[in-house]
């Protein structure tokens, strides 16, 4: 908090009318397109809570898609997303669900689906003040904010792939700053979170995929 | 250079013989390593973004999301123009801008959060409307806001800026508190004058909840950004008259936190309370869902 910049208190320029409920919504669906790879066919939002019931009166549903278009939150074009949507070919369907009581207020699912049918279902919070934190992808709780550079991957659950990934951030020479591994059950997918400080080479992210047991590695700057 | 609170700022004041606003902007000048120059030219893309926000509220009103607000602050426009108003160009000039950029806000409009959404009328109002008045350079307001920054940072560190915890008192009363301060420094106040007037606002606005109607930033925090900045000029007024402000501005920032932590979740932007909980308002609120559910069906 001694770290408070003048332009945290005087800023940030945003798309109104809510830090939680526009400009936080837009990043949440922001990091989860950067999760996925590949091309983006159709997009699916689920949302819960105060999301559910107050989404169109804060133009929720409009952040969520240029967040998905990869817009800034001081982009005048958030207003205009449903025809920067339609011009993009992404189809979308909006679902609001007002049964799941035991949930943050502003969480929202996010189905992706991309050009070869994969899925990937993505579950958002917006935690105030424009923050966004990614809590969950296909199934497996994670936590995943926008703080830092990282790399995230989808991989095996087996020996040697946890390793595999530090040695390739070791043999670039870049420290880790944060690293996470999250699963749904033994022996089947885990996901982890490497943060760093600097930045990271696209040279580590090859070397990251060259092994039989990632699925998939993405890196979110 | 840096501080925590009033007291210690003052201290750095007195000490190397700055303003608030020099004080604040070496301070951001040490945090982000960036030059003088650099954070000057920041702060000035700001204030625009701030004055566009106001002219398009006047030239192009807008309907807001939820359909409560739009054209408030053209008709207030028109009011004075006609040489109708009852409190004078400054004050009405203030008022029409504070609720101009809520306008914008709620219409999906490119606002600077100061200090924060809800609240980002008050100071823009303030000191464009002085600007206005007084024929003040663009590089006198971009201090201005390093002024109010630094009172923002203070309430922000020690209490509370979110309405969702301290209450409109919070939003409403630290940024009437950042342009009273501003202003007073604005029109030649010192150091200690600035934080007697951000005080006093803070003062005059403690207890006040937050209670927006269907949880959206329409009514009533339109026209309380409006009287935040008449609230403001009131502050600074008194404050460069000479009047004191008698409880230190650390002890009146601890006292909001205190009131705001006592206050029920009923009123704290949950559109349980207050205005929000008025059978008109919940009418209004249904009509605005209904709308909304018809339109989300394909």
């Amino acid at each position: 908090m001694e770290g408070t910049s003048a332009f945290e208190i005087i800023g940030p320029k945003m798309i109104g009318p809510s830090s939680s409920h526009t400009a936080g919504a837009l990043k949440i669906a922001q990091m989860a397109c950067k999760l996925v790879e590949g091309n983006i066919k159709n997009v699916h939002f689920i949302l819960y809570g105060s999301f559910a019931r107050t989404y169109k009166g804060h133009g929720t549903d409009k952040a969520l898609l240029a967040g998905i278009l990869g817009f800034e939150t001081d982009d005048i074009r958030i207003r205009e997303a449903y025809r920067y949507i339609g011009e993009s070919g992404i189809s979308y369907a909006f679902e609001a669900d007002y049964a799941e009581q035991e949930i943050h207020p502003n969480t929202v699912d996010i189905i992706i689906t991309g050009n070869e049918e994969q899925t990937t279902k993505i579950r958002g919070v917006s935690v105030g003040g424009g923050k966004a934190v990614i809590m969950g992808i296909n199934g497996a709780d994670i936590r995943l904010t926008n703080e830092y550079n990282m790399v995230f991957t989808t991989q095996e659950d087996v020996p040697g792939v946890v390793t595999h990934i530090t040695g390739c951030f070791a043999k670039a020479a870049v420290n880790i700053a944060f690293m996470s591994l999250f699963r749904k059950e033994k022996g089947v997918l885990a996901y982890t979170v490497i943060e760093v400080d600097g930045i990271i080479p696209h040279s580590v992210l090859d070397n990251i995929r060259d092994c039989e047991h990632i699925i998939n590695a993405v890196m979110i700057c | 250079m840096n501080f925590t609170n009033a007291e210690k700022l003052l201290n750095l004041c007195d000490e190397k013989h700055l303003s608030i606003a020099e004080v604040m902007l070496q301070r951001e000048m040490e945090l982000s390593d960036k030059e003088q120059t650099e954070l000057l030219d920041e702060m000035e893309k700001t204030f625009a973004v701030m004055k566009n926000a106001v002219r398009g509220a006047i030239e192009n009103p807008q309907k807001s999301m939820g359909g409560l607000i739009g054209g408030e602050a053209k008709k207030l426009t028109i009011h004075r123009e006609a040489g109708k108003s009852v409190c004078g160009s400054c004050l009405s000039k203030a008022i029409a801008y504070a609720m101009g950029t809520l306008e914008v806000n709620a219409s999906m409009g490119l606002i600077v959060a100061a200090v924060t959404a809800g609240s980002s009328g008050i100071l823009p109002g303030v000191l464009l409307s002085i600007q206005e008045e007084e024929q003040i350079e663009d590089a006198r307001i971009v201090m201005a806001l390093y002024n109010a920054a630094a009172i923002g940072y203070i309430v922000s560190h020690n209490a509370t800026v979110a309405g969702a915890e301290g209450g409109c008192q919070a939003e409403v009363g630290t940024a009437s508190a950042m342009a009273a301060s501003s202003l007073t420094e604005l029109m030649g106040g010192t150091p200690r004058q600035c934080f007697s007037a951000a005080g006093t606002a803070l003062t005059n606005l403690m207890g006040l909840i937050c209670d927006p109607i269907a949880g959206l930033v329409e009514l009533p925090c339109q026209s309380r950004n409006g009287m935040g900045a008449a609230n403001a000029i009131i502050c600074a007024e008194a404050a460069l008259a000479g009047i004191e402000q008698k409880i230190p501005f650390d002890e009146i920032v601890a006292a909001m936190k205190k009131v705001g932590n006592s206050m029920p979740c009923e009123w704290r932007e949950t559109a349980l309370g207050g205005i929000a909980a008025t059978p008109m308002a919940k009418k209004l609120e249904k009509q605005i869902f209904n709308d909304s559910v018809n339109e989300a069906q394909p």
